[in-house]
């Protein structure tokens, strides 16, 4: 909530044209500190289109920082991020899925209310949302199984259709890299099904999206690559590279135990929560 | 009935009850609506400092004009105006909390307004009106003024109701969808400070924070759509004020503070009574 936080940017913003040759993302040498400590130090790497990629790591080491720096909301301290070839807070296609936490959920508005305020951007300053703005509301609510539910009360929905209405959200702003801030944290395992068939339905549709997550199994089995962050990359790509003891080990310290096993390593406990500032 | 109607219409034979009750209903409906948005983005604390702290602007206006009220709506004008936008830069930077900053100016912008404004002799009578407002004492050009700042803020809020609806819900939404989310946030402190000008004769700078927050809080115990929400909101604070003023002229109890009192009772009402929400409807549940 706090706008001060977020960045100044010039007041009316033009969409850049996407360079097609050109990743969906690449961030390179990225650095951001605050409050005078480093959140994020030294990162870089690049995302192909359609790939879905967990972002693992401790709370507080910087996930969701990463998440508001690439969606143009924070502004990194040096380094650069470029989605389809520009500078992220040129582009409508970034869409930042918040933690259900982060909003309130007494607002008075209806789940298709809600949705099509992802399309906002799209409909510009000054005008009404049309009919046919309405339709691909609909559309979206019904990528995300959840047209039954268009005029209802936001407050009334269980945590995974919340977390669904966020995704239909982020595809009614025709969002081409979606950045999930933990949506599968706190559901039971039938909502978190419902997840990753929606994730599914995105990967058919060629949209590019990062998930941070606490469940590292979930990371390996259910992605295409996998991210450790604590401040700095300590991996990226498949997950057998990715999760060695001695990586898990620098991100979680004490608080992860590893089982070494014939099928790798297993992590069980996962006591995240160490108090750091998110 | 009879009697009723001579109840109603008796203290409208006097033009000063008429054009308060004019005021009073214009006052409502703006505050109400303005206020929705900031109950909804948690600024009450911000409102309420807000009104107190253009105090010393409409003392400066109180000082130069010898005592004539016509000036001192543009000098309160000025001081919102520019609180709004100073208030709105805090927190940039700053060394302390973004709350306890506020704190310390409203208090301070505060006192300075009453020093100025107790320099001058016979200074408590006119200070209550600053503070509580004194609604009878509204001329018709008063009315004018009312009418076309409260209208500019009624129309810059249907014109924006969508980007201010995001703005409230989800701020970082705002900026993914690559709107104009700095300007909007100082529009709607600008907005806030122009309701709260207003307003100033008729409830006055202390009670302020009431005729922005009461209304919409009532309103949002009863409702679950935005819309709704400040349709209803302005309804309740039109009604408080009417109520309120007939109140004040047959108990003979202040205007303002009856005004204040009857958004008090409603919301009460409303606590007690919502339906699905009420304290008393989940006791049953």
């Amino acid at each position: 909530m706090n706008l001060h936080k977020l960045t100044l940017k010039p007041i009316f913003i033009r969409p850049e044209a996407h360079d097609t040759g050109a990743p969906i993302l690449e961030v390179a040498n990225l650095n951001v500190r605050y409050n005078g400590y480093m959140a994020l130090e030294e990162i870089s790497f690049r995302l192909n289109r359609g790939e879905r990629l967990a972002v693992v790591g401790p709370n507080g080491a910087g996930k969701s920082t990463l998440f508001k720096v690439i969606a143009g909301v924070l502004a990194p301290t040096t380094g650069q991020v470029k989605v389809a070839g520009g500078s992220p807070g040129r582009h409508i296609c970034i869409a930042y899925v918040p933690q259900r936490t982060q909003v309130d959920w007494s607002f008075p508005t209806t789940v298709a209310a809600a949705v099509m305020m992802g399309r906002f951007g799209k409909i510009g300053l000054l005008r009404r949302p049309a009919r046919r703005d309405w339709e691909y509301v609909r559309e979206c609510l019904d990528v995300v199984g959840m047209t039954s539910l268009a005029s209802r009360q936001i407050g009334e929905l269980s945590g995974g259709q919340q977390q669904r209405m966020f995704i239909a959200r982020a595809l009614a702003q025709e969002a081409e890299l979606m950045l999930m801030d933990e949506p599968l944290t706190g559901l039971d395992v039938p909502a978190q099904e419902d997840i990753f068939r929606v994730l599914e339905t995105l990967r058919a549709r060629e949209v590019t999206v990062m998930v941070a997550t606490h469940d590292l199994q979930q990371a390996a089995e259910r992605f295409d690559r996998v991210m450790l962050l604590r401040y700095r990359l300590l991996g990226l790509g498949l997950p057998d590279a990715v999760f060695t003891a001695a990586n898990l080990q620098q991100a979680y310290g004490g608080h992860l135990h590893l089982i070494q096993s014939e099928n790798g390593v297993l992590a069980v406990g996962d006591t995240c929560c160490t108090g750091e500032p998110a | 009935m009879n009697a009723l109607w001579t109840l109603l219409t008796e203290p409208l034979q006097y033009a000063f009850m008429l054009r308060g009750l004019i005021a009073v209903i214009m006052v409502g409906v703006v505050c109400a609506v303005v206020g929705s948005f900031v109950v909804l983005r948690g600024m009450a604390f911000l409102g309420d400092a807000l009104a107190h702290a253009i105090l010393p602007g409409v003392a400066v206006g109180y000082l130069v004009s010898g005592g004539a009220r016509g000036a001192l709506f543009w000098w309160g004008l000025g001081a919102a105006v520019f609180t709004a936008l100073g208030i709105g830069a805090i927190g940039k930077g700053s060394q302390v909390k973004e709350d306890t900053a506020i704190g310390i100016i409203f208090a301070g912008m505060f006192a300075l307004g009453i020093a100025l404004i107790s320099s001058v002799r016979s200074y408590a009578v006119d200070l209550s009106h600053f503070l509580f407002g004194d609604v009878l004492g509204v001329a018709a050009h008063d009315l004018w003024l009312i009418g076309i700042f409260g209208g500019l803020v009624l129309l810059i809020i249907l014109t924006l109701y969508k980007e201010f609806t995001v703005l409230s819900f989800d701020p970082v939404l705002v900026v993914t969808l690559r709107m104009p989310a700095t300007l909007l946030h100082y529009l709607l402190l600008v907005l806030i400070a122009l309701a709260i000008v207003v307003s100033l004769q008729t409830v006055g700078v202390a009670l302020m924070v009431a005729m922005l927050v009461t209304p919409a809080a009532t309103a949002f115990l009863l409702t679950r759509r935005l819309s709704r929400m400040i349709a209803l909101a302005a309804l309740i604070g039109a009604s408080a004020g009417i109520i309120g003023l007939y109140l004040s002229y047959y108990v003979s109890v202040a205007s303002g503070a009856a005004i204040v009192l009857v958004c008090t009772g409603f919301f009460l009402l409303a606590l007690l009574f919502a339906p699905q929400r009420g304290l008393l409807w989940r006791r049953s549940a």
